[in-house]
């Protein structure tokens, strides 16, 4: 099933077949390059916002400029805010049938195969975003009258206003980081999701992200509310054309999931190969909730994501599987935080990362236990494995233990293709290539297995596909 | 392709700059079993890697033909890909990769030498049931094909996966480098036994490489051959077994004084040639 995961994977070989284009001529509204309180107050015109939400954003922009640029991770000196379209608006409005969708959007859709999966029911609803909003929503008619809440953002922020007021910001606030700050101060589209007391979603909520412009910032806003003993599985795919300067994708995912609730939010992106992606996403899961990040990240030219989980409540879990490949101009900065803040709270954090033709990946993670909570568990294992003398991978491990009754467990391991495995492989048939590519998904198989069967399927092909060609 | 006959002429072969083979000769041809022995460090994994193409392992003269096609400029792929198979004495571990996912890999690419790679792999109900009888054969528990490739096996579970994989594969030649080592007296009459299975449907030819004679009970070979100093010294039939046997290598110490003294000098080297790490 999985939608059109194998499409958008399709994209990751060096020839990214997710870089076509449409025409950006019929759009209604594009606000000019730069960054400045005027844009910023556009924005929140145009979306007819209360007045909270405004001071919200001009509050957030001020942060945004106080901040300095962060310093560690990946090279963030080449990003010229002044030359980003901070908001365009491509459809008027937002249709709930395919139908409704501007012809060149929906020739976008149908070649990444959305419309199909939902048709074959394999997914509970779809949110379609396109640029800075999001163009198609629907979501299962027997969800909505259990009360599912499944619209965007800015849907969410007219027709919900008490809910998101309660929650929106809460998770991280403008101040948390100036990318943060950033997407505060710009934010549109994304999801808001609410699920009520008990009520459990079986098959996925599917979120499509789609940058089609040149120099376009792409800056959702992704709320999910998962109430006493309720349950949601999210999946987010993100794509984008190739063009000659950078683009920005900044998102802010914020994750409430309440007493014995349960939220796993898995992302495949595939994003083309000069997008600045720098995302923060954070859960907080109260008494016995669990909460799971599965997070693949696979192309952009530079990647800052660590997807983190608060346990809040006794006996919270906290789940971070992550997988990176960087390929030939790619740095992925990627990994995980657990904060444990309750007693008896557990946590695991598995990564992998690939680096293959100069390709650079860093784990970076913090595992953080405060004073009080004791009897936590936290397993972090972080595996590198690189493909070729030219690639690089780095770790940077954090811990910060307040307590003395935890059990932590910390492993990392960096390894190479070995001779012996490929002449092993190849001496029963196997190709160069095909064998380095069955090392490779054994080396993120205790990852893998952890998926859903259908995404696991979809997971190998594509390391398969991004293993193509790659050897000789 | 069937081929009928692997000859190995003049094969010189060398590692880290070091010349071990000094000139190998042997012809086999299907259906034949050929015992190579030796003592420690004489060159025998040396031959077996080299013949399966590995790439720590330079050539420097000779050849290696398959019904007169050469396989020395080959890769280990396109060896196995015509009908050479090798069964290590370190099977190296693939974690990650079940057993069943690798075989069914290298079954494919055997089979369909053609296809375009990664695609059309054999059906897998098709393969399920193959791998099934195949493992019934050598008393292998069905969950053993879930297990990780190499990964964590006992050094007998190790040769007997060696043997299933000859089995499904059905190579033209294949080499058994030290398939007895570290084996129970059990352990070694069943690998035999699917050998010889093999051998029999398949008209394999085997060259069986071990400095025990044990495995030699139940794998008989027809023909037998000492190497030695890097050169096949001595060739006969299973009567060089018994002597080898009773008397120990005294006596082909005495009669090649020449081998004798680079033999000594390649048993120090030995450790680090012959065997790479697991």
């Amino acid at each position: 099933m999985s939608i059109d995961l194998t499409a958008q994977v399709r994209g990751i070989k060096d020839d990214y077949k997710y870089g076509f284009r449409e025409s950006d001529a019929h759009y209604t509204f594009k606000a000019r390059k730069g960054l400045d309180r005027e844009v910023v107050s556009q924005i929140s015109e145009m979306k007819n916002e209360p007045a909270w939400m405004r001071q919200f954003r001009l509050k957030a922009l001020e942060v945004f400029w106080q901040k300095p640029t962060p310093t560690w991770g990946g090279d963030l000196s080449e990003i010229h805010y002044d030359q980003i379209h901070y908001f365009m608006r491509a459809a008027d409005r937002q249709g709930q049938s395919w139908d409704d969708i501007p012809a060149e959007i929906k020739r976008t859709y149908d070649r990444l195969g959305i419309p199909e999966a939902e048709r074959k029911g394999l997914i509970a609803g779809v949110g379609a975003q396109y640029e800075s909003e999001v163009v198609y929503h629907s979501l299962r008619e027997d969800l909505q009258n259990k009360g599912v809440i499944f619209v965007d953002t800015d849907t969410a922020v007219r027709e919900y206003p008490d809910l998101v007021r309660e929650y929106f910001g809460t998770v991280i606030p403008i101040e948390d980081n100036k990318f943060a700050a950033l997407n505060s101060a710009v934010w549109s589209g994304g999801s808001f999701v609410y699920i009520p007391a008990g009520v459990k979603v079986d098959i996925p909520l599917q979120a499509y992200f789609r940058i089609n412009a040149e120099n376009m910032g792409q800056f959702e806003r992704t709320l999910i509310i998962v109430e006493e003993g309720a349950q949601v599985h999210y999946v987010e795919g993100c794509t984008a054309p190739i063009y000659t300067s950078e683009s920005l994708h900044s998102a802010v995912v914020e994750i409430i999931v309440k007493k014995g609730g349960r939220c796993r939010y898995t992302t495949i992106q595939n994003w083309a190969n000069n997008i600045y992606n720098l995302v923060t996403k954070r859960a907080v899961a109260y008494e016995d909730a669990l909460m799971e990040w599965v997070d693949g990240n696979l192309g952009s030219k530079l990647t800052m994501k660590y997807p983190a989980v608060h346990m809040r409540g006794k006996g919270a879990r906290g789940e971070i599987l992550s997988i990176a490949f960087a390929g030939k101009g790619q740095h992925q900065d990627a990994g995980g935080k657990v904060i444990h803040e309750a007693p008896y709270t557990s946590s695991r954090i598995i990564s992998k990362s690939i680096s293959k033709n100069g390709g650079r990946s860093s784990y970076r993670g913090l595992l953080k236990v405060v004073d009080g909570a004791k009897g936590c568990k936290s397993n972090v294992v972080c595996d590198a494995l690189i493909l070729d003398p030219e690639s690089r991978s780095d770790t940077y491990p954090y811990i910060e233990i307040e307590e003395a009754d935890v059990k932590i467990g910390h492993e990392a391991s960096v390894s190479k293709i070995g001779e012996e495995q490929l002449f092993y492989l190849m001496s029963r048939g196997l190709s160069e290539a095909e064998a380095s590519t069955l090392i490779v998904s054994g080396f993120i198989e205790p990852l893998v297995k952890e998926l859903p069967m259908e995404y696991a399927v979809e997971m190998n092909k594509l390391i398969q596909l991004q293993m193509e060609g790659s050897v000789g | 392709m069937n081929p009928q006959v692997l000859t190995i002429e003049g094969l010189r072969v060398g590692i880290e700059g070091k010349e071990i083979l000094k000139g190998v000769d042997l012809t086999l041809r299907r259906g034949e079993v050929h015992a190579l022995m030796g003592p420690n460090g004489s060159g025998k994994s040396t031959l077996s890697y080299a013949l399966m193409g590995h790439p720590a392992y330079e050539v420097l003269g000779g050849s290696v033909k398959l019904d007169g096609e050469e396989l020395l400029e080959l890769e280990a792929n396109e060896r196995a890909k015509r009908g050479l198979f090798l069964a290590f004495q370190y099977p190296t571990a693939i974690p990650g990769v079940t057993l069943a996912n690798f075989l069914r890999h290298a079954v494919t690419n055997i089979r369909n030498p053609d296809r375009l790679e990664g695609s059309d792999l054999i059906p897998m109900r098709e393969f399920r049931k193959e791998l099934k009888a195949a493992m019934d054969e050598l008393g292998m528990e069905a969950d053993f094909a879930r297990r990780y490739l190499n990964e964590g096996f006992s050094g007998g579970e190790k040769k007997r996966a060696e043997v299933l994989q000859m089995s499904l594969i059905k190579p033209a030649f294949a080499i058994l480098d030290e398939t007895d080592s570290g084996l129970d007296i059990d352990a070694v009459r069943t690998v035999s036994e699917g050998v010889n299975r093999v051998v029999e449907r398949e008209r394999t030819g085997v060259l069986v490489i071990t400095h025990y004679q044990r495995i030699l009970n139940y794998i008989r070979p027809q023909f037998v051959h000492i190497l030695f100093g890097g050169r096949i010294v001595e060739s006969g039939g299973p009567e060089l077994v018994e002597r080898l046997e009773q008397e120990g290598y005294d006596w082909v110490r005495a009669k090649y004084p020449v081998e004798a003294a680079i033999e000594d000098e390649l048993e120090a080297h030995a450790s680090s040639a012959s065997a790479p790490a697991v």
